[in-house]
């Protein structure tokens, strides 16, 4: 395998040396036989289609289904390294909370002046109607997907804390499934810790986040914008393995105080939503006047305390992307403890001194909007043409709040499976964190994307990302 | 459930069901277009006709030809009722309802979408034909059989039976409805061979072509073949057939209620106006005028259901 001398491999070392926790995988696959893996890779993709983990893309025909490619080679993440993600990320999803929490209450922070008052009050994603509210159980953040890059042995850095509606978990679990169909004996051969239980889990988490007006067993549901959003695949997969409804808001009306679904015997209420929708769309008539859709009126019944919103509307306060850079402050602010996992160095557009280097650096720089996710609307400074440098000049200098810039990361690679040989891509990882009253659980393993196209960093599925199983070892 | 799932469960299976009737139409069409006993443009007229597409073929092509036919009905999506069309659509059903359906249903109707969809992708050959009217009818069964063989009997399972009823019910009527002439005795050509082809061609169209052979010692006639279709409660595809599957998943469904529902008294009354008659008395009635009023009666038992059992909002 060619090596890129300038990136961390987690499979080989500089000298070809088979790193520790891909030892056996390494012995595994050199007895494989190419053609034997090719037809694998096949089976893996028929596999896909006829179950049907399919999304849709952006701006193409509604009708387009695509695959997300799936990597064979596994992304094997060793135990110690695991425990101290898993405790950083767990830190982090604490401070998240308790900063929501705050910042939607008395806003100790603001007093104490670590974040300034106009970054909240000004950003779109700080959510009005949420002042003063407690959510059930005072969680806000029930599901959380912290994008997390490597870029050497012990440099694991936090790119972006999912605290919206983060997706790619059905991937994590279909993409272990497919895995153990394939070769069952890689898992007798490694401990690889199971991550199949997550959607009973999810659904204990859902459970006693409930509104404290319910009494019985509550019912919960999952809030699809529909079948043609791009991640509706894992919206029905989730209602699916948790054994609960799938509905758009069409199915939903505000009855009696309560959020009830349109059932063949008339309406039922649901205690607790998983929405798979954003904030802006939940609510025509507390958010959006001119919105047709969402569920007039559920914002009254959620402030009345007769449903739980997961996640809690007004989240995206916390993963605003000018916000993140403030986020070792926010963990030392409610932890009293120093941040675990990294931030990535980040320059606020907004100030004057920022903007300066960044403008005088753009070609060195990741830039990215504010509000921006999926990897839309992003500069990758190294990978950008003249054109493209001057064109986002004009547009720093003309609207430079909506801007921060980012280090271009020499983000690790993992080999994948091509028919010649093994080829190293860039990868990141998004592991899936619940949260509940009284404990944050991360499962061990997540998403792993890759960039399937050589010396590309962009991992989104929108832009031609792939996916592999992502395994973490036992002790 | 859901009013939304009930009614993309039901619409999901009378979809999948009108998928087969097509292929079946198309299937029988061909088959007398072969023997070139009579003209062939009035069969692919009463086949067109009894898809009920009638006017949306003709704005398209005006002419009755083979190959139009064919083409229309197994792959013009512009065309409700179309194999690609049914198929499309059941699918796209199945994928809002996928948290109702078990794996195997899921997997056989997806499946059956990626291969009819490369199937149907370009023109048919005629040589082709047959083998494709083959896989169309197989990929039917093997949702069906899914279904039969691995859904819980629970009100998910009585929506999925009766659009399957429902739609049956209706694509049995109307082959009688459109076919109504050749079950009039007429001195010309009564016991020709001419009705023997019809004959066939009707029953080849409900898959009860052997069926019937068993049943009548396989003896043709215009009233044993009405009969058959209408009143025989064997024949899986007879209107009392259809409406006993209707009435005890009706039933099914409104076991835990104390109401009786407005769609079960509707069902109900048709099903005592069949026990009523004879074939005798249907004839005398007039069969056209009976068939005509069968129609409107499961159209509007079609509305009761949906309404009853709140699929939309």
């Amino acid at each position: 395998m060619d090596i890129e001398n300038s990136f961390f491999d987690e499979m080989y070392t500089k000298d070809g040396q088979v790193r520790a926790p891909y030892i056996l995988y390494n012995q595994w696959l050199a007895n494989q036989d190419s053609a034997k893996l090719i037809k694998k890779s096949r089976e893996a993709e028929a596999f896909f289609r006829r179950i049907g983990i399919t999304f849709n893309v952006y701006g193409k025909e509604m009708s387009k289904e695509r695959l997300i490619p799936f990597d064979l080679i596994p992304r094997i993440i060793a135990n110690t390294e695991w425990t101290h993600l898993a405790k950083g990320i767990e830190q982090r999803v604490r401070a998240i909370n308790a900063f929501l929490l705050d910042i939607y209450g008395s806003q100790e922070i603001l007093k104490a002046g670590h974040i300034p008052t106009e970054l909240i009050h000004q950003n779109d994603a700080f959510l009005g109607q949420m002042i003063g509210m407690k959510p059930p159980g005072d969680v806000f953040t029930h599901i959380v997907g912290t994008d997390i890059v490597r870029t050497g042995e012990n440099e694991f850095f936090v790119l972006e804390d999912n605290v919206r509606t983060p997706s790619g978990v059905s991937y994590m679990l279909e993409n272990r499934e497919t895995m153990l169909n394939m070769f069952p004996e890689l898992f007798s051969q490694n401990k690889v810790q199971p991550v199949n239980n997550y959607p009973k889990m999810l659904k204990e988490s859902l459970v006693s986040c409930a509104p404290k007006s319910c009494s019985e067993k509550p019912t919960i549901a999952i809030l699809t914008p529909g079948i043609h959003n791009s991640a509706y695949f894992e919206h029905s997969f989730l209602a699916d393995q948790m054994g609960v409804e799938l509905v758009e808001s069409q199915d939903l009306r505000v009855i009696n105080g309560h959020v009830a679904m349109r059932t063949t015997r008339g309406y039922k209420n649901i205690d607790v939503l998983y929405r798979r929708v954003d904030d802006e769309y939940l609510d025509p008539l507390n958010f959006r006047p001119e919105s047709m859709l969402g569920i007039p009126g559920i914002f009254d019944v959620y402030r009345a305390g007769n449903i739980t919103i997961a996640n809690a509307p007004g989240t995206g306060i916390a993963d605003d992307k000018a916000i993140y850079s403030y986020m070792p402050d926010i963990i030392k602010f409610y932890t009293g403890e120093t941040a675990l996992l990294q931030n990535v160095k980040t320059w606020r557009c907004s100030e004057p001194r920022a903007l300066q280097y960044v403008l005088e650096n753009l070609s060195k720089l990741v830039v990215k909007e504010v509000h921006g996710s999926g990897g839309y609307g992003m500069l990758v400074g190294p990978a950008a043409s003249k054109k493209e440098l001057s064109a986002f000049t004009s547009k720093l200098k003309r609207n430079p709040k909506n801007y921060i810039a980012q280090p271009t990361l020499a983000l690790s690679t993992v080999p994948i499976f091509t028919k010649k040989q093994l080829a190293p891509r860039h990868v990141d990882l998004r592991p899936f964190a619940l949260v509940s009253p009284k404990k944050i659980k991360v499962t061990p393993g997540g998403l792993t994307r890759v960039a399937l196209k050589a010396g590309s960093l962009v991992v989104n599925s929108s832009q031609g990302g792939g996916t592999k199983d992502t395994w973490v070892l036992g002790e | 459930m859901l009013g939304k799932t009930a009614g993309g469960i039901y619409w999901m299976f009378r979809l999948l069901e009108r998928n087969e009737n097509t292929a079946r139409l198309v299937e029988a069409g061909f088959r007398i277009a072969l023997t070139r006993s009579q003209s062939p443009v009035s069969e692919w007229k009463s086949v067109i006709k009894t898809a009920g597409v009638e006017t949306y073929y003709e704005i398209k092509y005006g002419t009755y030809d083979a190959t139009n036919v064919i083409d229309f009905l197994l792959r013009d999506t512009s065309n409700p009722s179309s194999v690609m069309s049914t198929i499309e659509n059941a699918r796209t059903n199945a994928r809002m309802v996928r948290t109702a359906l078990t794996t195997e249903v899921w997997e056989a109707v997806n499946e059956s979408w990626m291969t009819l969809k490369t199937l149907l992708n370009r023109p048919i050959q005629e040589t082709e034909l047959p083998t494709i009217l083959g896989t169309i009818r197989r990929n039917c069964a093997l949702v069906r059989g899914s279904m039969y063989g691995t859904m819980l009997r629970n009100e998910i399972f009585d929506f999925a039976a009766l659009g399957i009823a429902l739609e049956r019910a209706d694509n049995t009527a109307r082959i009688i409805n459109v076919k109504y002439h050749t079950f009039i005795p007429s001195t010309d050509f009564f016991g020709s061979s001419l009705d023997d082809i019809h004959w066939e061609t009707i029953l080849r169209s409900v898959s009860g072509y052997r069926s019937f052979g068993w049943a009548n010692d396989n003896e043709m006639s215009a009233s044993s073949i009405a009969e058959y279709l209408i009143l025989d409660p064997r024949f899986p595809r007879s209107l009392k057939f259809c409406y006993t599957t209707l009435i005890q998943n009706l039933d099914n469904l409104s076991r835990n209620c104390t109401a009786v529902e407005s769609c079960q008294i509707k069902a109900n009354a048709v099903f005592t106006h069949l026990e009523n008659n004879s074939i005798k008395s249907i004839f005398k009635y007039g069969l056209h005028s009976f068939m005509k009023d069968f129609i409107k009666e499961t159209n509007e038992l079609g509305s009761q259901i949906e309404l009853n059992y709140q699929f939309y909002h």
